[in-house]
């Protein structure tokens, strides 16, 4: 099912929620909404179930308008941040729920045999009979797909799905997550703020701030190619550097780096602190280490730029550094945006 | 390491508590069955089973009935109103609902009983269309059921207010429709709340006095209700049949409170771990 957002806005009171985000999404694919909190994500994927009616704009489903679609025809299952199972039912029963209530008669038998399949789908065999009380965050997480799933969905939308489970849990359902999307084609929108699980999981991110679209792409467009400063940051630790653009080329510090199409200015420029090192000499930013972190996975220093600015930068775990040292700071690669 | 409690530790604290249940609770209670019991069993047996006796426990035990299921219906609702909705005066509704339990019975009685006698705002009214409320067993109806409002209404609506919203919107999503959310999530996880409201909202009614002695035109073997039979037997110097007549409804309280606690541990296994 391919669903179409056209100009949709939500405001809420006076707080306007949503402001006029445009969105095509695939039939079949993977999309995450990541944003800070308050970015209007929760509140777009609420719209989309039509928990939340939109006050503008249009949503389709397909080619039909799902404003007059209820909720409980609109054919979409729902995973809620805090799995909303229903406590006083097993969980064999909290996924027969969607069917036992539905329109459409199925036997006992029938249903029985698809909760079994689900149960299997979700790799909980042998947990029906338990009570939601009973069961580890992770084994809820997986109930409440399942009990989503029961009903064939055309749309599956996740609201924050990892969001309360721990790191391993957390990274072990998401390739599950993906495992299933990619048996059961269905298309999926799910909500995150965090970049990590949106960069794993989604075909596509549309990344989202204060209401409005930042940015929309594949995960390898917004990681190499973020449209500005926000992006830039908001994946990923980041490093700012004040550059000035003359002829097209910009100087940080003693290093020149091309900026094709920037205007004669200043500049803000952005480095990842892999894309950074660390020499005694050399063309790049002066700086001081104040503090040097060891990982298992290699060394970060901190370092403070002559104008005061915090640098952290990765260098190999051998790399000889000791805080207190004086040097530059070279860069491999940088995005530079226009002064905002 | 121990942790320390704020109040002097358990010797004395349990020591006091049950002192304290022993003297206000226990030994009224004890006192009250051993004079019963100081009736033989024959005696005992033609006391509780005479007739007036009998028809005393009808009325009351219908009675309390008739209150407990309105208060259920009317209480959920009230329940239900004023934690789901926002409207002014909400909160003077809520202040309101306690009034049963602030008022002096005897106020409550006799406030009602003016409003329902064939006179009164309700009465002349109802007995244009043949209702007799006062000095009926409706009167004793009505009540009971004023003064056991509150226990439904205070016991639904924290659980109601604590109810998840997301619940509903899940089964909304799974595409059940209101009724089917009511009934199957709404009112399942309310069932716990509720018995407690309706067991103590029955107990209370069947020993309420104060409130039915003015309403009720306490006639033997029709509007004379438990509680007062009693307290006739009391005024009359015998305390035996006093006590036999009041250990039935004890029993019957004991009784009531035994089931609901079996009914609520059922409603609420869920929340076992393991």
């Amino acid at each position: 099912m391919k669903i179409t957002l056209d100009n949709v806005v939500k405001t809420f009171n006076t707080f306007r929620a949503v402001r006029g985000v445009s969105l095509d999404i695939g039939s079949g694919e993977l999309v995450a909404l990541l944003g800070p909190s308050g970015s209007g994500k929760t509140t777009i994927l609420r719209m989309v179930a039509g928990l939340e009616y939109a006050d503008g704009g249009q949503i389709r489903f397909g080619e039909e308008d799902a404003t007059d679609i209820p909720v409980r025809e609109r054919g979409v299952g729902f995973v809620f941040q805090h799995y909303a199972l229903f406590p006083h039912m097993t969980v064999g029963d909290n996924i027969a729920f969607g069917m036992k209530v539905s329109k459409k008669k199925r036997s006992p038998a029938e249903i029985a045999a698809r909760v079994a399949d689900l149960l299997r789908l979700v790799r909980l065999e042998g947990l029906g009979d338990r009570y939601p009380a009973q069961i580890s965050g992770g084994q809820r997480q997986r109930v409440a797909l399942a009990r989503a799933l029961a009903v064939d969905p055309k749309v599956l939308l996740l609201d924050e799905p990892f969001g309360a489970l721990d790191a391993n849990v957390r990274r072990e359902l998401r390739r599950w997550l993906r495992e299933i999307h990619d048996e059961l084609g269905i298309t999926t929108l799910f909500v995150t703020h965090d970049q990590e699980e949106a960069l794993d999981l989604a075909d596509r991110v549309v990344i989202l701030k204060d209401g409005k679209i930042v940015q929309v792409g594949t995960p390898e467009e917004v990681c190499r190619t973020p449209v500005n400063a926000f992006v830039m940051r908001f994946l990923g630790d980041a490093n700012h550097f004040p550059a000035t653009i003359s002829g097209e080329v910009a100087s940080i510090g003693g290093a020149r780096m091309p900026a094709p199409g920037l205007v004669d200015g200043a500049a803000d420029a952005y480095a990842r602190p892999g894309d950074l090192g660390f020499s005694l000499e050399g063309d790049g930013v002066a700086a001081t280490i104040s503090r040097v972190l060891d990982r298992p996975d290699g060394r970060r220093l901190i370092a403070v730029t002559e104008a005061g600015e915090h640098v952290e930068l990765d260098v190999a775990p051998d790399a000889p550094v000791k805080a207190g040292a004086r040097g530059v700071i070279t860069l491999a690669r940088a995005h530079i945006f226009p002064a905002a | 390491m121990k942790r320390r409690p704020v109040l002097p530790g358990l010797k004395l604290t349990l020591g006091f508590t049950l002192f304290y249940v022993a003297l206000i609770v226990a030994l009224p209670v004890a006192a009250l069955l051993f004079k019963a019991a100081s009736l033989g069993p024959a005696e005992y047996w033609a006391i509780v089973s005479s007739p007036r006796a009998v028809a005393s426990y009808r009325v009351t035990v219908l009675s309390a009935l008739g209150a407990t299921v309105f208060n259920l219906v009317f209480g959920l609702a009230l329940a239900w109103v004023l934690t789901r909705y926002r409207f002014p005066g909400r909160r003077i509704l809520d202040a309101v609902v306690d009034l049963p339990f602030a008022l002096p019975t005897a106020v409550a009685g006799i406030a009602l009983t003016a409003l329902f006698a064939p006179s009164g705002w309700f009465g002349a009214p109802l007995a244009e269309l043949g209702i007799k409320v006062a000095y009926t067993p409706l009167g004793i109806m009505v009540a009971m059921t004023f003064t056991s409002l509150p226990f439904i209404v205070r016991t639904v609506q924290p659980v109601l207010e604590d109810l998840d919203p997301t619940l509903e919107e899940a089964a909304l999503s799974l595409g059940a429709s209101d009724s089917a959310i009511f009934a199957r999530v709404v009112l399942p996880l309310l069932a716990p709340a509720l018995l407690a409201g309706v067991s103590l909202s029955f107990a209370r009614s069947l020993g309420e006095f104060g409130a039915i002695i003015f309403i009720a035109g306490n006639q033997p073997m029709s509007t004379e209700i438990t509680a007062l039979l009693a307290f006739i037997r009391l005024e009359e110097y015998d305390y035996q049949a006093a006590a036999a007549i009041a250990s039935v409804l004890l029993i019957t309280a004991f009784a009531m409170l035994a089931i609901t606690n079996i009914l609520q541990a059922r409603a609420l296994r869920y929340t076992r771990k393991g």
